[in-house]
């Protein structure tokens, strides 16, 4: 089975989930036997980890057609891509992109990230894709996101080959419901046409049926997993005085700061032992230090502020609590980080991992009380802290990436009829 | 000749209400009692009435042959009491017919007997008075909360004078051993056995209408025949259950109480008999001892696991039991009455993570912050009667005085009376 996946992201350069899931699904998936992956993305670093699958860069793609020697391909793109593969890729432009601003290789300059001309990058996507379609040989498309559905839709349209499309998010969780019709076209326009929806929740699944009108029976959840975290013993917990309890991403309304503020302050208000730190940035971060201190906390209450790579996992790991009270989180997979380094989560019920969660606590997003509760309980009933701590370990190492891609493979051999 | 010995078991946890951290110290009532009503009134009507009619019926229809046992826990009785007295009043008039037994138990079917033998025993008696005030007489047979049994327990139970005790039929413990015989404590042969029938009893508690199950339909005939069937030398067949599987768990129209009318007529057929608890160990000699050196339960893991097997349950039993002496010390009724309800062994179910029988949390850990949070308001009270300050061997040094001072003057005054007497013979 060869799959051809369009994709934005890929580690190690990321910037949101996105590339994380890609990559643990295709790591996941590369173990089956027969599974061959080549996963596009806009413009890899070169850095990729390319063990297990195939990683074509987009900006390496030519889609209008210039005359080069070897050797000035050679030295243009040598490191990322072998000349002879541009020469042969170049004999699949079969349409006229000169309307496209190109390169001297004939190739788009994308930016891999979120520019503020997203959607014409997403269209210049499409015409790359329509490259690979006439060169590459696969049996089945898979988009992830709706950034790489055009693209995805077009390979269809050409090639008559079975689309998927996998769903990390819809811009019903990123706008709390007010939609940008443009990326709402885009969205419904992939799902329409694809044969098949991968969601990464019931939740995001729900969302699909109801919201973008498709049918329940083309709609499938396939939970995301967690790639094992490597030298786990590394975090080792320091001993401190106080507890302490940690927020950890984009304080933006989807991610529900506030309620964690208010939390916080019911907390405090019988016991004075714990310490509360909203990390990370964000358009109501302002607002979260205004409130902190309007409910005259801000002594107990912290804003470390952004957090990269591996300092995400030390400030997990040194947390007693992790809370995610999101009002609308397709998957979240921060709570299986925290609970890698052994950190208790707290997390809501509309956040898409609680489906497949035990030895978490639940609430909902708007039920300060519950959580306030459950924060306490933590950290005044030891026991409390040791089960989810050691419950909640072995729970999510047996939550793997090879199980998820079963399940997408399953949905492959149905669409493909290959079995 | 062979017996069936029937015994039904009636026990309701009063449920906690949702109870937050902020609550502690500001609010000391801890139930629900919306909730609770509700539900015992669910059962009086679905199950404990119509049962209660049903049984009443077959003891009048086979001239007294019929006979059974029950056992309400004290937490039950309360509810009963407040929410449903005709029950009490149905089962004074069960009790009159004198085929009917009532036995003992601890009061709030608690754990008491795994982690504090005074509170049990205190808690066992406080039922036998209940029972006794109720309906007139006072129990002989005894059986624990959830069945659960070791040879301790036994001993124990056997110096407050009861002859028989009713256990889980557990294979670790039977081997090849049939339950359907009498048998005996190890040390103290005079504390008789009497063990539960698994098969027997979960095909009309559990299995009774269940249509996937290979022996569905089960008819009165099959049941006693199976009986009949039986070795000549196997005495006493205990089907034992929780009396809601009449009429809620498995309805009324499953024919469960036509089942169970008719089961005397063919037992009478085939010359089966009935017999309570404490008849059958006065009647029918033991046959051998069985020895449960770890306590045992009719859970279906047939342990104790359920109530005290992960760190949860650990945490919150031993902070509740770490009060006994202070409890018993003091004369706050309604503080020694919240002791009773807490201990219930529900509290601690709901905490499992492999199986919350009967739980409304959602989840474990909701069942063991809302437990705790209860328990820390119960604890400052206790402690605002004896203060931790005071170190509890401090405190039971002064409670040995306390205790100890009637007996010490009684003695002195048997000795001054001694003393006057030899004095006045002189």
């Amino acid at each position: 089975m060869k799959a051809l996946m369009f994709g934005w992201e890929f580690p190690p350069h990321i910037l949101g989930g996105l590339g994380t899931a890609s990559y643990g699904l295709t790591k996941g998936m590369s173990l089956q036997q027969d599974m061959e992956i080549t996963f596009v993305i806009p413009k890899p670093h070169g850095d990729e980890d390319q063990s297990f699958l195939k990683i074509i860069g987009a900006c390496n793609v030519p889609v209008v057609w210039k005359d080069n020697t070897w050797e000035h391909v050679n030295n243009r793109i040598g490191k990322i891509m072998h000349p002879d593969e541009y020469f042969w890729l170049r004999n699949g432009i079969k349409y006229d992109f000169t309307r496209i601003f190109t390169n001297d290789l004939g190739c788009i300059d994308f930016s891999g990230r979120y520019p503020d001309n997203l959607i014409e990058e997403i269209s210049n996507y499409e015409a790359v894709a329509s490259v690979l379609a006439h060169q590459l040989e696969f049996d089945v498309i898979h988009s992830h996101d709706w950034l790489t559905y055009p693209a995805g839709v077009f390979v269809k349209r050409i090639t008559g080959k079975p689309l998927v499309i996998h769903v990390h998010a819809t811009d019903f969780d990123r706008s709390r419901g007010k939609v940008n019709p443009t990326v709402y076209n885009i969205e419904k326009t992939g799902m329409d046409i694809a044969d098949h929806i991968i969601t990464v929740s019931n939740l995001t699944r729900k969302i699909v049926i109801e919201k973008y009108h498709q049918d329940p029976r083309k709609v499938t959840t396939v939970h995301n997993a967690v790639e094992p975290l490597e030298h786990v013993e590394s975090f080792v917990k320091k001993p401190r005085k106080d507890k302490v309890v940690t927020f950890l991403g984009r304080i933006t309304m989807q991610k529900g700061p506030e309620y964690f503020v208010e939390a916080a302050h019911r907390v405090l208000q019988r016991s004075k032992n714990v310490r509360f730190v909203m990390a990370g940035s964000g358009d109501m971060m302002d607002a979260m230090i205004d409130l902190a201190a309007k409910r005259g906390i801000a002594d107990r209450f912290h804003f470390p502020g952004f957090q990269r790579g591996s300092e995400v996992h030390e400030m997990l790991a040194q947390s007693d609590v992790y809370i995610m009270p999101s009002v609308s989180e397709p998957f979240g997979i921060s709570p299986l980080e925290a609970m890698q380094v052994g950190t208790p989560s707290i997390i809501s019920y509309q956040s898409g991992c609680a489906e497949i969660l035990t030895h978490v606590i639940k609430t909902d997003y708007w039920d300060i009380d519950a959580m306030a509760d459950a924060v306490y309980s933590i950290v005044t009933n030891p026991s409390m802290y040791k089960s989810l701590r050691e419950l909640g370990l072995e729970e999510v190492n047996n939550i793997k990436w090879y199980d998820a891609g079963l399940k997408v493979r399953d949905i492959y051999n149905l669409v493909t009829g290959m079995h | 000749m062979k017996n069936i010995c029937f015994y039904f078991e009636i026990h309701q946890p009063l449920r906690l209400k949702r109870y937050r951290f902020f609550d502690i110290g500001q609010d000391h009532y801890y139930y629900d009692d919306f909730q609770a009503e509700e539900r015992i009134r669910g059962m009086v009507e679905q199950s404990y009435l119509p049962a209660n009619r049903t049984i009443a019926e077959m003891i009048r229809s086979s001239n007294g042959k019929f006979k059974c046992a029950f056992s309400i826990s004290g937490v039950a009785l309360e509810q009963l009491e407040q929410y449903a007295p005709e029950v009490i009043d149905s089962f004074q008039e069960l009790a009159k017919t004198g085929s009917v037994e009532f036995l003992a138990e601890p009061y709030a079917h608690s754990l008491a007997s795994l982690y504090n033998t005074d509170e049990f025993v205190e808690q066992v008696n406080l039922h036998a008075d209940k029972i006794e005030q109720l309906f007139g007489k006072r129990p002989t047979a005894v059986h624990n909360s959830e069945l659960i049994y070791s040879d301790e327990i036994g001993e124990v139970l056997q110096k407050m004078g009861y002859k028989t005790v009713l256990i889980e039929q557990v294979k670790d413990v039977l081997g090849w051993k049939s339950p359907n015989y009498v048998y005996h404590h190890p040390s103290n042969p005079k504390l008789k056995l009497l063990v539960r029938n698994n098969k027997l009893s979960d095909d009309i508690a559990f299995r009774f209408s269940n249509r996937a199950w290979a022996d569905f339909p089960l008819t009165s005939e099959k049941f006693v025949s199976r009986i009949a069937e039986a070795s000549d030398g196997e005495q006493i067949f205990n089907v034992w259950m929780g009396y809601e599987a009449l009429g809620f768990y498995q309805h009324p129209e499953s024919g469960i109480f036509e089942f169970l009318k008719a089961v005397p007529f063919h037992a009478i057929e085939h010359s089966i008999g009935f017999v309570l608890p404490s008849e059958a160990t006065k009647k029918l000699e033991a046959v051998d001892s069985l020895s449960f050196t770890h306590p045992t339960s009719w859970a279906e893991s047939k342990d104790i696991s359920v109530w005290n097997g992960n760190d949860l349950q650990h945490e919150a039993l031993s902070k509740l039991y770490a009060v006994s002496e202070r409890v018993h010390l003091c004369n706050d009724k309604p503080l020694q009455h919240d002791w009773l309800l807490l201990q219930t062994t529900d509290n601690f179910r709901y905490m499992s993570h492999s199986d919350s029988f009967g739980t409304h949390y959602v989840s474990p850990y909701e069942a063991f912050t809302n437990y705790m949070n209860v328990l820390a308001d119960f604890l400052d009270r206790v402690d605002a009667q004896y203060p931790t300050t005071i170190e509890n061997e401090e405190l039971n040094a002064l409670l040995k005085t306390i205790n100890n001072q009637e007996k010490e003057i009684a003695e002195l005054e048997e000795e001054i009376k001694k003393l006057k007497s030899r004095k006045e013979k002189k």
